[in-house]
């Protein structure tokens, strides 16, 4: 019994980290990729008035962090339940 | 009514609210002093976590600097909003299931060490200290500026609001009141904002004015970008930096804002480990919103500045605005100081240009100009947006209430994080831990007007380096407190050796190469090498050095600890159960 709640707490854990990581690599994308690295090339893009590297670092990438850390929370809810560890 | 008047009405308004919410919002416990008693809605605790992160400079002068700096201040909007995405993801949930009252009380606990919470502690004052130095200078240049005080004077009168509503409500009375500091100043900010962009795109959403047309048609930005080059500065919105040395300034603005206690503490405040991660987005909403309005203000503000003083071709003689015909704003701003102008070619017209450029040294001499004859302060960006929009008086007071409003609220995180680091971590943790409920509620009431007097003292006699030493506030919080936070989360094996050796080793790292560059404890003259860029080790300055910082700590944390004993069985059972938010 004792080895069973420990593989689901080790499920649990690998499964948010796994979460974790997903979302990290979208937020370091968004930011360091497409807002730094790549700015200077995606300028040369022009939508809607905004040269594209300066929109994300400015704007799109500030927009991307919110949405990121609602998926985590949503994600986050489902997996507490799945695992029977949420709050009441 | 005069505007002095009017300012006068508001702030006071604004003033008799903060003291209205301290008498209802009174702390009867510790719990209730540090912690609010855990039970702040997620949010309500987004919002006031939006006032204590925002301060007077995010307030005042970020639209200036990105207006100075285009593309490149790109650093401290992602830096100061990317964090966030950290701190929701890899700390605040955990932290908030340890479930006690401080940042250094919890690194003390999971290192089971009495010396790591010290430098936790010491690590926070630093950081804490110095960054309240400037809210304090935020609100004394305030009231001098616009309520016609001495600066003294504003000074304390500041610091006693700070001292009704902290001294008795604690962390309850201070959430309360930056939930209100916050719908000031995001109304104050968002106002002005959607008038200038209306003003000059016709668009009201700033974030999207941003993209639009303006009057002579053409986008704002590509209009920016060149009348810029025109006029010898850069493009505005291509990079000037190195991409490397931005690289790690933003990474380490990012993970210094993850670790700054007074930001983590907020969300010791909520109910649930559910509550925790769900106000940390709200939080980025409600940050975001003025952080992505400024971009719009910095570059709207900017562009209408220099059509102002050049409403005509480049290099035209009646191109330039002549001096009697300046607009009443200008006049107004020229007496604060804060618009300077000075006719070097004697011609009684403004020129404004980079007189810095060499190449375009000629041109201006073909025009007849000789040399930049407008300073322009960049606070300006944003305090007389109200009167270029043509806006009433009492939207230019809201702005004045607006900026007293960030300062205070971001002071009051700050001094609840430095007086729970004295009574709660020092006190009661090291000196005198057998103290009662109610001598360690006395003693945190004592901490808090101690905390707010020296930040005072500070304020009033600010040392010459305070400046850059909020830069380094970043840097410290990055290399130490940020990396062992997060490792004693996820790597279990963490233990209280690999810690020390970690926080010490990422402190000195990054306080020895911040000092190379900018002197011994800044003591001017001191410092062994020019900070310049081409001494920069790869390239990266001492403000971007705190990431660096933090991979050292990490390093030197991990090498330490697979040397070492790993920690004790009911520290790992600790870790264990701070993974997973109701404990089975």
């Amino acid at each position: 019994m004792a080895s069973s709640k420990e593989e689901a707490a080790m499920a649990y854990w690998k499964e948010n980290v796994r979460l974790l990581i997903t979302l990290l690599i979208i937020w370091f994308v968004v930011s360091f990729g497409l807002g730094i690295i790549l700015a200077p090339v995606l300028n040369s893009i022009e939508i809607a008035g905004y040269p594209l590297g300066f929109w994300f670092a400015q704007q799109g990438a500030i927009y991307a962090f919110i949405v990121l850390i609602f998926v985590y929370v949503f994600k986050m809810n489902a997996l507490d339940r799945k695992y029977d560890v949420h709050e009441e | 009514m005069s505007l002095t008047l009017t300012t006068y009405l508001i702030v006071g308004a604004t003033f008799a609210l903060y003291i209205g919410i301290a008498i209802w919002a009174r702390a009867g416990s510790t719990g209730e002093f540090y912690v609010a008693g855990k039970g702040v809605n997620p949010v309500a605790n987004g919002m006031a976590t939006a006032a204590d992160w925002m301060s007077a400079a995010s307030f005042i002068s970020m639209a200036g600097l990105i207006a100075f700096l285009g593309y490149d201040a790109s650093v401290y909007l992602m830096g100061w909003t990317g964090g966030y995405v950290l701190l929701a993801l890899l700390l605040a949930p955990y932290l908030r299931k340890f479930g006690k009252f401080t940042v250094p009380e919890f690194i003390g606990d999971r290192f089971y060490s009495k010396p790591a919470r010290v430098i936790a502690v010491i690590s926070l004052l630093v950081a804490s200290i110095t960054y309240v130095i400037g809210q304090m200078r935020g609100i004394g240049v305030a009231f001098s500026r616009f309520l016609e005080t001495s600066y003294e004077i504003g000074l304390y009168s500041g610091m006693t609001i700070v001292f009704i509503y902290a001294v008795f409500g604690g962390m309850k009375g201070i959430t309360y009141t930056q939930i209100a500091q916050y719908c000031i100043m995001i109304f104050a900010y968002t106002i002005p904002a959607i008038f200038i962009s209306l003003t000059i795109t016709g668009q009201p959403l700033p974030q999207l004015g941003l993209g639009s047309t303006v009057a002579q048609g053409g986008y704002l930005l590509d209009t920016l970008d060149n009348i810029l080059v025109d006029l010898g500065f850069s493009q505005y919105t291509a990079m000037k930096g190195t991409t490397l040395n931005m690289f790690f300034l933003t990474m380490s603005l990012m993970i210094g804002t993850a670790g700054l206690p007074h930001v983590i503490v907020r969300f010791f405040t909520v109910p649930r480990v559910r509550d925790a991660r769900l106000s940390a987005g709200w939080a980025l909403v409600f940050i975001a919103i003025l952080y992505t309005t400024a971009p719009a203000v910095g570059a709207m503000s900017f562009y209408n500045l220099i059509n102002t003083v050049q409403p005509g071709e480049i290099g035209a003689e009646e191109g330039n605005l002549a001096y009697d015909d300046v607009p009443e704003w200008f006049s107004r701003w020229e007496e604060t100081g804060l618009l300077g102008f000075e006719d070097k070619n004697n011609d009684g017209r403004i020129q404004y240009y980079n007189d810095g450029n060499e190449a375009f040294a000629a041109t201006a001499a073909e025009y007849g100009w000789e040399g930049n004859e407008l300073t322009v302060d960049r606070d300006i960006m944003v305090m007389a947006n109200p009167e270029i929009a043509q806006l009433p008086n009492w939207v230019i007071a809201l702005t004045v209430a607006g900026g007293l409003a960030a300062a205070l609220s971001t002071a009051a995180g700050l001094l609840m994080a430095i007086s729970s680091a004295i009574s709660h971590d020092l006190i009661k943790g090291v000196i005198n831990p057998g103290i009662s409920e109610k001598g360690e509620l006395l003693a945190a009431r004592i901490a808090m007007a101690g905390a707010i007097v020296i930040a005072g003292y500070l304020g009033l006699n600010p040392p010459g380096f305070a400046a850059q030493v909020v830069a380094l506030a970043f840097g410290l919080a990055a290399s130490s407190l940020f990396p062992v936070l997060m490792l004693g989360i996820f790597n279990r094996r963490m233990n209280s050796a690999g810690a020390m050796a970690g926080m010490l080793a990422g402190l000195s790292f990054t306080l020895i190469y911040v000092f190379i560059f900018k002197g011994w404890f800044f003591i001017p003259g001191t410092n062994m090498l020019d900070d310049v860029p081409a001494n920069w080790l790869f390239g990266i300055g001492p403000q971007s050095i705190g990431a660096v910082g933090a991979i050292v700590n990490v390093i030197a944390a991990t090498i330490v600890s697979r040397m070492t004993a790993p920690p004790p069985v009911e520290i790992q059972e600790l870790v264990e159960s701070i993974r997973v938010p109701r404990a089975g």
